[in-house]
């Protein structure tokens, strides 16, 4: 069992959400801030178009040759002195996490922000085992504190003022002086740096996702801007690291194509602030005891060699890698595999007029956005998610920005049809489509009866230009009117109007 | 038994419909890992060794690290000393064991100097850069004792020495350097990639310095 969904009640937690006046007041900053960076970064590097054409080709490439490219990684890690975990699903996963845990009898874990280890629903297991999880990005931090899920996947607490984050700091740093002032935002990033530097010091485990593993040489990836995700993997004695299938890429060339695109399409940087290889855990130094015993005269040179054979001073004891399917290996193969592509920059849902409206929470489940009314329904079903690929307009702005170039309308389109086949469309819009499906094979009908329906209209509307209320449309005029038609139907137009011509 | 791995290869086969002993497939992986071919090089940084150095400067104050150039390494420690200085820091400072540093006229200044490792006491830190990637002004260093990584992330303040003669144009120009150095597939333990001082946007969007890691980051070029 994955994390909690909700998505069932897709409707029911949107229609919430719109009318959230504080919650829509602050999804503002996703319009305002993401589009504009992310363009600019764009038009600044010539060669994006190209990049991402080439990404692409990469991402698919590795794809239709993953088995080979997974056996070759985890033959990398395993040299490298690290361990290679699969796990089929979440509860596996979360398993396997807890038994390392245990092993080295740990207390506390920090945790880089990870999607991943959100789908399978770790801190709650975790805690539940006697081990304390401490998310350290900032975002989610302040929604551990809250008890949510994050909104977004890359700002996860983009659905909060900052009001809000004062509050709960307040409620949370007793320890703190209550009469503080916290009113800059500085003053809340300052506060959470403290509060999460004493936690990196003494965390017995860091957790981390990947954003890409590298085949080549065993490598994962982190990308973040804070520095959080760092601390977490290299103070502890133990990093691992929760990966999906789908994160790996060949070669180190081969990720240099698709880190040019990630930090431009998601916050709009040429380069996110930290962007780190770990590859195993720390060096030993195999020859120190030798070069010890030599050490009297030595010359710079030596020194360098002593200082290479004396191995890392920082760094973890242990390097595990958790590799989780959770249903993705189903994907490839079929019409979903081009989601496999996905990068998790976040432009599909900065640029959505839906997600703008709604917020990420509404979607239900860990992935919001165009790339989550994809997933969603993949990963825990169409029974449960059906509802998501609804949630377009089908205006392509998701497709336009990505930079992988994953068809996503066309692939909420694919589900529209599944859940059309699984009789899981409430029964009027079967009827309804049904009906429109009747006139629509007697074209002779359909231009008869659309005549005589728009002269009717016009007649009924005359004057006023709008309905503010329609028989059989009360869903639609609830929220906005419908516009009077002008008494003459589409293709009557453009019979008349090309007679002309 | 079967194991959680082999029902994942087995379920990644079956979807692509493939046995996974197929010759020509294991070709294609093997070649493409051998040769690893480079894919498309931004423009911007094919540039001769001076505009390089120019255009790495521009990156680095864009994205809000300050820098100075200086003639050779026995400058450094003057430096380092103003800069803390000029920004009312304590004159402490940590660095590794790299050897270019450990070279330096520390002496010189009232700079009390320590090695090794940092474990969140140092306010300030020095490193060795392996190279400077001009396309986006990102440092690129390499984890071990001459520089530890934990002095990349705990000190407030971390400075950054670079040779000129390590500033390279793209990103990809960093791995025949590191595979020379390393061997073809194999890797240091850490490769950081830094571009700018530590920040986060998590608070309504705004750009905040200082979230995690270094509050400042400070480039000295030297040998320009």
């Amino acid at each position: 069992m994955s994390a909690q969904s909700t998505a069932h009640s897709f409707k029911a937690n949107a229609t919430g959400a719109m009318a959230d006046a504080q919650l829509t007041g602050n999804l503002k900053a996703v319009r305002q801030n993401f589009i504009d960076k992310r363009a600019k970064a764009a038009s600044e590097l010539p060669e994006f178009e190209a990049l991402r054409e080439n990404a692409k080709e990469i991402k698919n490439h590795t794809l239709a040759h993953l088995d080979l490219y997974l056996e070759k990684y985890e033959a990398k890690v395993t040299a490298s002195g690290g361990y290679v975990h699969f796990a089929a699903d979440a509860e596996e996963a979360r398993q396997i996490t807890l038994d390392i845990c245990r092993k080295v009898g740990a207390k506390t874990v920090t945790k880089g922000k990870s999607m991943i280890t959100e789908e399978v629903g770790l801190n709650a297991f975790l805690e539940a085992n006697g081990v304390t999880p401490v998310e350290t990005d900032l975002g989610e931090y302040i929604i551990q504190l809250r008890g949510e899920a994050p909104s977004h996947i890359i700002a996860p607490a983009v659905h909060l003022n900052k009001e809000q984050i004062e509050s709960d700091f307040r409620r949370v740093h007793t320890h703190l002086d209550a009469n503080r002032d916290l009113t800059e935002k500085t003053s809340l990033l300052t506060e959470a740096r403290a509060v999460l530097r004493e936690k990196f010091l003494v965390a017995d485990v860091g957790i981390t996702g990947a954003n890409f593993l590298i085949a080549e040489t065993g490598t994962s990836i982190i990308v973040t801007n804070e520095g959080n995700g760092d601390l977490t993997q290299v103070l502890p004695k133990v990093h691992v690291v929760m990966a999906s299938i789908e994160k790996m890429v060949p070669t180190l060339e081969d990720v240099s194509q698709i880190l040019r695109l990630l930090a431009r399409s998601a916050t709009g940087q040429e380069m996110s602030v930290y962007t780190t290889l770990s590859t195993g855990p720390r060096r030993k130094g195999a020859f120190s005891s030798e070069v010890d015993a030599g050490s009297r005269e030595e010359n710079a040179t030596k020194k360098e060699a002593r200082a290479q054979a004396r191995g890392d001073v920082d760094g973890p004891e242990e390097y595990h890698v958790i590799i989780l399917d959770n249903g993705r290996s189903a994907m490839l193969g079929g019409e979903f595999q081009d989601m496999l592509r996905c990068i998790r920059c976040a432009a599909c849902m900065n640029h959505c007029p839906v997600y703008h409206q709604i917020g990420g929470h509404a979607y239900g489940w860990i992935y919001p956005g165009p790339m989550g009314s994809v997933l969603t329904p993949s990963l825990i079903g169409v029974d449960e998610a059906g509802h998501l690929p609804n949630a377009s307009t089908f205006c392509g702005r998701c497709e336009s920005v990505c930079p992988m170039k994953i068809p996503l309308p066309k692939m909420m389109r694919h589900w529209r049809e599944r859940e059309f086949e699984r009789n899981l469309n409430p029964a009027i819009a079967r009827y309804g489509l049904g009906l429109w499906a009747f006139f629509a094979r007697r074209p002779k009908l359909y231009a008869l009866s659309t005549r005589i329906a728009m002269k009717a209209m016009r007649l009924l509307g005359r004057g006023k230009g709008r309905f503010t209320w329609l028989l059989g449309a009360s869903a639609w005029t609830k929220y906005r009117d419908f516009a009077v038609p002008e008494g003459e139907t589409f293709q009557a137009k453009w019979k008349r109007e090309r007679g002309v011509k | 038994m079967t194991t959680s791995r082999d029902n994942l290869f087995a379920s990644i086969r079956r979807s692509l419909h493939v046995k996974g002993d197929e010759r020509l497939r294991a070709g294609i992986v093997e070649d493409r890992l051998d040769r690893a071919p480079k894919g498309i090089i931004p423009d911007r940084a094919q540039i001769d060794a001076p505009a390089k150095l120019a255009l790495l400067l521009e990156k680095l104050v864009g994205v809000q690290a300050t820098t100075a150039v200086l003639a050779d390494y026995s400058e450094v420690p003057a430096a380092v000393a103003d800069y803390l200085r000029a920004n009312n820091l304590p004159a402490t400072l940590k660095r590794g064991d790299d050897p270019r540093l450990a070279a330096c006229p520390w002496d010189k200044t009232a700079l009390d100097v320590s090695v090794g490792r940092s474990d969140g006491g140092d306010l300030n830190a020095i490193s060795h850069a392996e190279a400077g990637i001009a396309e986006t002004g990102t440092m690129a260093l390499i984890s071990g004792p001459e520089n530890p990584t934990t002095l990349n992330f705990l000190p407030d303040n971390h400075i950054v020495v670079l040779s000129a003669t390590d500033v390279v144009g793209d990103l990809e120009a960093i791995w025949p350097r590191i595979r020379a150095k390393y061997g073809k597939g194999e890797m240091p333990r850490t490769v950081n990639f830094i571009t700018g001082p530590s920040r986060s946007g998590d608070i309504e969007q705004t750009i905040l310095l200082g979230a995690h890691g270094p509050r400042r980051l400070h480039v000295l070029i030297v040998g320009a």
